[in-house]
């Protein structure tokens, strides 16, 4: 069923097209591995993050497809053309940088309009393109200043009318909203999205925030160390993580190391490094996990039940008593220290009236099917 | 009145009126050259009237004019030089690495600190054991040496706060390296260049040791005749002649002053 899935999905991609392919692709600076053999495949006109914490690789990721830096070993490939002995400024890509890099001796027309004019385009197809970016990005008021005159955000937009005007293959954009705060980098995440589909290109994002990965990308490349950890859509990521970095740095998490015990085509038998004994789901049905071999189990804290009395006959019950209480609105975070010695999180919909107090005993209870089985 | 008063005794801070002494102990003597060259008694300090004879004088005396040629032409070659060669090498410094690297950053800003004197001894011992006659080309020589190093310490400071992925994006957007150095950072960089070029031009031409170790006979800078002359006794031309130079050099400084603040007040828009 899962291999059907996988053909098929191979079957799309051959369809579409890829626009860029890195393949078994290697950086090395001063002898640290900064990319540790990357396979990558990104479709025609998808949104594609790559996301991980600050040093994993990423940005070097997306500055080897830009031609900023050449692999040490490996290919990158746009379109099928080989990009190794290619320079920057010959391939089909734009970047917009964190920075936003702006020329600052340059009026925000001119810098629009740098790309175009190096590669000779005549004046009335410069004006009306210009024009026209400077529409995309609702900045046709702001041409004739220059980038120390514009807010954090126009200058974002200056650098994404910069790139797109030049209509490259692929977008490449290396934390775009880095440098904002918050409400404008909401409002700059929609108008992405929405960019992103009235011009229909490839963009590959580079991100350490999640949320914006989430919400923006169709696929997501998760990376650590230098590798990527799993290539997947937003909710394959959420709800299937592969390995234990994943559950844990998308989203919230409770991880329990343990052994298996027992299997069963669905299910695993496993004891908590704490004594607990789990029921789990194992990552790839009926694939047989390794019988006493070392597992990560990951529950969200969205899929844990509170309940004062024990669930009768149910798997996953541990009694506990609340230690902590966060407020975030629409949400509360509960961490409940079970009798183990353990400490959940729990996320409840702000709906309960009261809480409890630190005496009252309390059931934590989990489905075997939110309580994944990871290999280490 | 009595209010008016103490409003004006509170207004003299301390800070006013260090101030005031330090500028008094800067400029005084500048202000007292400048009135000395208005006095029409050619010898004594005492006051006998004013004249401008002194500055119709120096206009006409053509050892001082040759001298003032010869010093510019020596500061206006020199700084041309350090131009380029000191923007391409804070370049260099900033955004390559080489081996050796460290090294020739902190032996290329050497010329900053070592004293002029032994600048000019080495440069006058070199020269000769190379057997090369002294001229106005040996002290354009010997001036390049520091003014390069203050052309390159006042472009790396620029380069330093200047966002490192400029020339990536220009490259980005199709520029060749050489394009992307024309047409983005050489922009970027020239405020920089041309305030490091003032400073070292104002360098070359009050330089008089260097000059006069490194001249051969007969080329004259405007420091060393003016020194030259002066050993004899300061002379009321003289004077008018230094009012002319620091009404120059200040002339200048505020225009290049004005021509900065200009662009900059047009990037940021206030």
């Amino acid at each position: 069923m899962s291999q059907a899935a996988t053909q098929n999905q191979g079957a799309m991609a051959t369809d579409a097209g890829l626009d860029v392919e890195l393949r078994k692709v290697f950086k090395e600076f001063n002898r640290e591995m900064a990319v540790q053999g990357i396979d990558l495949s990104i479709r025609r006109g998808e949104f594609f993050s790559i996301l991980g914490p600050s040093g994993c690789g990423k940005t070097t990721t997306l500055r080897l497809i830009a031609g900023f830096e050449l692999p040490s070993a490996g290919e990158v490939l746009i379109q099928n053309q080989s990009m190794n002995q290619v320079p920057p400024y010959r391939r089909p890509v734009n970047t917009v940088f964190q920075s936003y890099a702006l020329f600052s001796h340059m009026t925000v027309w001119d810098n629009i309009a740098f790309g175009l004019r190096l590669k000779k385009q005549g004046k009335a197809a410069v004006q009306e393109r210009v024009q026209e970016a400077l529409k995309l990005v609702k900045m046709e008021t702001f041409a004739h200043r220059y980038p120390a005159q514009l807010s954090g955000g126009q200058q974002q937009r200056v650098a994404l009318a910069r790139a797109l005007v030049n209509r490259p293959t692929v977008l490449l954009l290396d934390e775009p909203l880095g440098a904002l705060d918050l409400k404008l980098r909401k409002e700059m995440q929609m108008e992405l999205s929405i960019l992103h589909r009235e011009v229909g290109l490839t963009f590959v994002m580079v991100t350490h925030d999640q949320e914006e990965a989430m919400s923006l990308s169709d696929r997501i490349a998760v990376m650590n160390h230098g590798k990527i950890e799993q290539i997947g859509s937003p909710k394959q990521i959420y709800d299937r993580p592969q390995t234990p970095f994943v559950a844990d740095f998308i989203g919230d998490t409770n991880l329990f190391r343990g052994k298996v015990e027992g299997f069963h085509p669905a299910k695993l038998w496993v004891v908590t490094e704490h004594g607990l004994k789990m029921t789990a789901q194992p990552l790839e049905s009926g694939k047989s996990a390794p019988v006493s071999g070392q597992v990560v189990l990951s529950i969200r804290p969205e899929k844990i039940r509170l309940s004062y009395r024990p669930s009768e006959g149910q798997v996953n019950c541990f009694e506990g008593r609340l230690k902590n209480v966060m407020y975030l609105g629409t949400h509360i975070h509960c961490v409940i220290e079970l009798l183990s010695g353990d400490c959940v999180t729990i996320m409840q919909p702000n709906t309960v009236a009261k809480l409890p107090n630190a005496d009252t005993p309390l059931y934590a209870s989990w489905a075997t099917e939110d309580c994944l089985a990871l290999t280490v | 009145m009595e209010n008016l008063q103490r409003k004006f005794k509170l207004s003299i801070s301390w800070q006013a009126l260090f101030s005031l002494l330090m500028y008094g102990f800067m400029y005084l003597p500048l202000v007292v050259l400048t009135v000395y060259s208005f006095n029409r008694s050619p010898f004594s300090a005492k006051w006998t009237g004013f004249t401008w004879s002194w500055y119709i004088k120096f206009f006409q005396d053509g050892r001082i004019l040759l001298a003032l040629q010869n010093s510019l032409l020596v500061a206006g070659i020199a700084v041309a030089i350090s131009a380029v060669i000191g923007t391409l090498m804070a370049v260099g410094l900033a955004r390559y690495n080489f081996p050796g690297k460290q090294l020739y950053q902190s032996i290329s800003y050497l010329p900053l600190i070592i004293p002029d004197i032994s600048i000019a001894v080495s440069t006058l011992v070199f020269l000769q054991a190379l057997w090369i006659g002294l001229d106005l080309k040996t002290i354009v020589a010997a001036h390049v040496v520091f003014c390069l190093a203050y052309v390159a310490i006042v472009v790396s400071s620029r380069l330093v706060n200047l966002d490192p992925h400029l020339e990536e994006a220009a490259q980005d957007l199709g520029a060749s390296p050489v394009q992307s150095f024309i047409l983005v950072l050489l922009p970027e960089l020239m405020p920089a260049i041309v305030s490091g070029c003032l400073l070292a031009f104002i360098l070359s031409m009050d330089d008089l040791l260097i000059a006069s170790f490194t001249s051969g006979s007969g080329y004259n800078t405007l420091p060393m005749e003016i020194f030259s002359r002066i050993r004899t006794g300061v002379k009321p031309d003289i004077n008018a002649l230094s009012v002319v130079l620091i009404l120059v050099s200040g002339l200048s400084f505020a225009l290049a002053e004005y021509v900065r603040l200009n662009a900059e007040r047009k990037r940021s828009g206030q």
